[in-house]
């Protein structure tokens, strides 16, 4: 009896070791088997050269990565510039100034706008957005546009990772010790100064981290921004002209990648690009947020 | 050393990172009789008292030396399984902790470990403990209830009931009293004079009171180290070390 | 001053107001322009049939194929995911309880993993498809779409154990438990509304995500009958439908579109449903 519960223990305590085993070599197989898919292409061109130069004609053997790049740098800055600000202020709001059944309805909503597949939020960018800035946005700038723009993706990253940042920066606000708050309070500042000067300031680092993710998140994320951002492979000088960011380059090329020699090696070293830029940034807020539970 | 102790310890040390939690801690404990940990918070009792299940095992850190002899084995340095060592000691926690199953499930657990499968067997045994720890009345009419609906107090009765149906010969109680109202706590106070005749029961307690009621031992604990110990008469009438008198001030006041 | 200051207050607290009405009002939004789209495309036969001759120039048929094909896929996903997912976070939880640093490292890198967009993890599937020979399937996408949730499934659960008092553990033990008695008999049933939550929010990320199929699995018009067939995926059916220059398929895509939210929104509704089912046991600390 005891050795048939011995056995079933030393049965499982292997299969979960195997299971460990398998989550902590993942990062590392991944980013080796795209590197190692790339190779053919970086023996032939330096990293330098290639995310520098702006051709892109694959039957030439010419890889220039720079427009893609500069594309998904454009459509993730704006994407912040949009969601950073009214996150912040959404979190501020509902963390200390809403009334507690307003925070327990807005968090099935998150909830659920955060489930949302990509492919979803790309038709209602098909739907909504584009039609919006082609009518009514452009031509207030003056511009003639078909409404498949760098902002139009930005938009929809935006509203994207909203809820991602939203859920982190919450957490973090409501961390804040309410002894620390009655503190400022009884110097005299009144709410708003005591959110401004402490609340904020305090949560800072969090903040940052939370900004960085959403970052990275925006990176990275594919199917929606590469329905309405145009996929025109240019160096774009506003953002109302079409882009093609990184990952809708693989996406959208990746039947091809096999006909042309080194297309698959240049598709993967964009894959590779797109691992390191993303954990980079991961890395850096995670040891943020570390750093800051560390100093409590 | 007595010739009726259950429990020897000898030269116990306990470390948990840089700290030094229990220093050469030597103690006998009778069997059959109910002894006291008194002591101060943070002298080690509690840590003391989980070291004889060797529950300290899933601290971080942790360095023990010394030896805790069970019935003439060793429990430190034991080869033997540790889970048979444990069923042997029977844990009633500071909070109740009921199993996350419907009453009959959480004293049938236990059983089922130790082996025992047929229903009958189980059903029998189910009431003979729930009755040992009074609660059969209570509950004889919702077996399949969770446990989450009990009161506190019937909680840790069932922790008590479900920590007997493994057949321990010894009952280690972390202040068992200190989540429950002051009935509920009577009952498990009476509970204990009641049980020692089967089992030997160590019971970690700060409430000096507590202690005067039912201790037949006493071991008296200062930052890790036994200050005094002995026959809880002589204890409280005749305290010998300086340090007791002080702590036993507060009984009288 | 004091005057000035309020304004200041006042202002950023009508921002605030607005900028959280925003969000609900985009929620709104979203569903309402995909359900106002899609729902007079959506017939009886878009859901129970494949797509027939013609159907990509408007003609008959439907997206079974599609329908199944993710079902198929996010299940198979999903259990597997789950298979070594829920071992991992057990085993961080409970045998390695006492080594706290080195589970903290793991959680570290398994939140970075996290983090990986989908398609990184589609291009590296690929890549394994090449280097071992597998064709793109119904295979080769449940190991990419696995490989994509398990950073997903194991932090969840994780975030739900690492909630569990020692005090149960130690109450289990004392009982004579093992440990992995003591994982899957008392923690999981602890914990097992959480859990389900967890496992529902995988399965949602994994039927939802085009990025990772689009390499591995293929497209076909059939529903796949072996592992090793092309399947269609239901955000891969929405995408090539809506390339289409044709107005009734088209429609037909924003009809797609309607079917997988609904799924989405079915697994919430069942998430909340089925942790308050087995929220009964739980006992609160």
């Amino acid at each position: 009896m005891l050795i048939s519960r011995k056995l079933k223990d030393k049965i499982n305590h292997k299969w979960m070791l195997l299971s460990l085993m398998v989550v902590i070599v993942l990062p590392f197989v991944l980013g080796i088997g795209l590197y190692l898919k790339s190779e053919m292409l970086l023996d032939k061109y330096s990293l330098w050269q290639l995310i520098t130069s702006t051709e892109w004609k694959p039957w030439s053997g010419k890889f220039g990565f720079l427009p893609y790049i500069v594309s998904s740098l454009w459509v993730t800055l704006f994407a912040l510039i949009i969601a950073v600000p009214g996150c912040i202020l959404i979190a501020i709001y509902l963390t200390e100034y809403a009334k507690p059944w307003v925070l327990k309805i807005m968090h099935p909503i998150i909830d659920i706008l955060s489930g949302i597949p990509s492919v979803i939020y790309g038709v209602w960018g098909i739907l909504v957005i584009v039609p919006l800035i082609s009518n009514y946005i452009a031509p207030f700038f003056g511009i003639q546009t078909s409404g498949y723009t760098i902002l139009t993706g930005a938009i929809v990253l935006a509203v994207m990772i909203i809820p991602f940042m939203l859920n982190i920066l919450i957490d973090i606000l409501q961390t804040t010790p309410a002894e620390l708050k009655e503190a400022s309070l009884s110097l005299g500042a009144t709410r708003w100064e005591t959110i401004k000067f402490v609340v904020v300031r305090r949560a800072f680092p969090g903040i940052v981290s939370a900004i960085a993710l959403g970052l990275s998140r925006a990176f990275g994320e594919t199917i929606a921004v590469l329905m309405v951002v145009g996929n025109v492979a240019i160096i774009p000088k506003n953002p109302l002209q079409p882009g093609y960011p990184l990952p809708a380059l693989i996406a959208n090329n990746y039947g091809e990648m096999m006909s042309i020699p080194m297309y698959d090696s240049a598709l993967m070293l964009a894959a590779l690009i797109l691992f390191i830029v993303v954990l980079i940034f991961n890395l850096i807020a995670r040891l943020t947020i570390v750093k800051l539970e560390k100093s409590r | 050393m007595m010739d009726n102790s259950q429990i020897e310890i000898s030269n116990l040390q306990l470390s948990i990172g840089k700290q030094q939690i229990l220093k050469d801690i030597n103690i006998s404990i009778p069997k059959n009789k109910i002894t006291v940990i008194l002591g101060p918070s943070g002298c080690g009792k509690t840590t003391l008292l989980k070291s004889l299940n060797r529950l300290t095992d899933l601290y971080s850190d942790v360095k023990v030396s010394g030896s805790i002899m069970i019935d003439g084995e060793d429990i430190l340095n034991t080869k033997s399984d540790i889970t048979l060592i444990r069923q042997k000691m029977g844990l009633l926690s500071q909070r109740p902790y009921p199993l996350p199953m419907n009453i009959y499930d959480n004293i049938t657990y236990g059983l089922k470990i130790k082996g025992s499968h047929s229903k009958k067997e189980l059903d029998e045994k189910v009431e003979h403990y729930l009755r040992q720890a009074s609660l059969w009345d209570e509950v004889k009419t919702r077996l399949k209830d969770p446990a989450s609906k009990l009161s506190i107090g019937q909680q840790q009765r069932l922790c008590l009931a479900r920590g007997l149906a493994v057949d321990p010969e010894i009952i280690l109680a972390d202040e068992p009293t200190s989540a429950l109202d002051p009935v509920s706590s009577q009952a498990i106070e009476e509970k204990f004079v009641e049980l020692k005749e089967q089992y030997t029961i160590v019971m970690v307690t700060h409430i000096l009171r507590q202690a005067r009621r039912i201790a037949d031992y006493v071991v008296f604990m200062y930052l890790g180290e036994v200050v005094e110990q002995g026959p809880a008469a002589e204890f409280f009438e005749n305290p010998k070390m300086d340090r007791t008198k002080a702590y036993l001030k507060g009984l009288f006041n | 001053m004091k005057l000035r200051k309020k304004i200041e207050e006042e202002f950023f607290k009508l921002l605030m107001r607005i900028s959280t009405l925003l969000v609900v009002t985009v929620l709104g939004l979203i569903l309402g322009s995909i359900l106002f789209k899609g729902l007079p495309s959506l017939t009886w036969e878009m859901i129970s049939q494949t797509p027939k001759g013609g159907f990509y120039f408007g003609k008959e048929g439907g997206v079974l194929n599609a329908i199944i094909g993710s079902l198929y896929l996010s299940l198979g996903a999903t259990f597997l995911a789950m298979l070594i997912g829920l071992p991992v976070a057990l085993f961080m939880n409970v045998f390695m309880r006492k080594y706290q640093k080195v589970v903290n490292v793991i959680r570290f890198f398994l939140d970075l993993l996290w983090g990986v967009p989908s398609i990184v993890y589609g291009a590296f599937g690929f890549a394994i498809m090449i280097f071992f020979g597998i064709k793109a399937s119904l295979f080769a996408g449940i190991i990419t779409v696995t490989l994509f949730i398990i950073p997903i499934m194991v932090r969840s659960i994780d975030e739900i154990l690492k909630t569990i008092p020692i005090g149960l553990l130690e109450s289990t033990y004392s009982l004579g438990s093992t440990k992995s008695e003591a994982a899957f008999k008392v923690v999981l049933k602890q914990c097992m509304p959480g859990v389900i939550t967890a496992v529902l929010l995988s399965f949602g990320r994994a039927i939802g995500d085009a990025a990772s199929v689009l390499f591995t699995t293929g497209y076909t018009d059939r529903i796949p009958t072996s592992l090793f067939q092309q399947t269609a995926t239901l955000p891969l059916s929405i995408f090539f439908q809506l390339g289409s220059p044709i107005e009734e398929v088209k429609n037909r895509a924003y009809a797609s579109a309607v079917i997988l939210t609904v799924i989405i929104l079915l697994i919430s509704v069942l998430s909340r449903y089925l942790g308050r089912k087995y929220i009964k046991n739980k006992i609160n600390f």
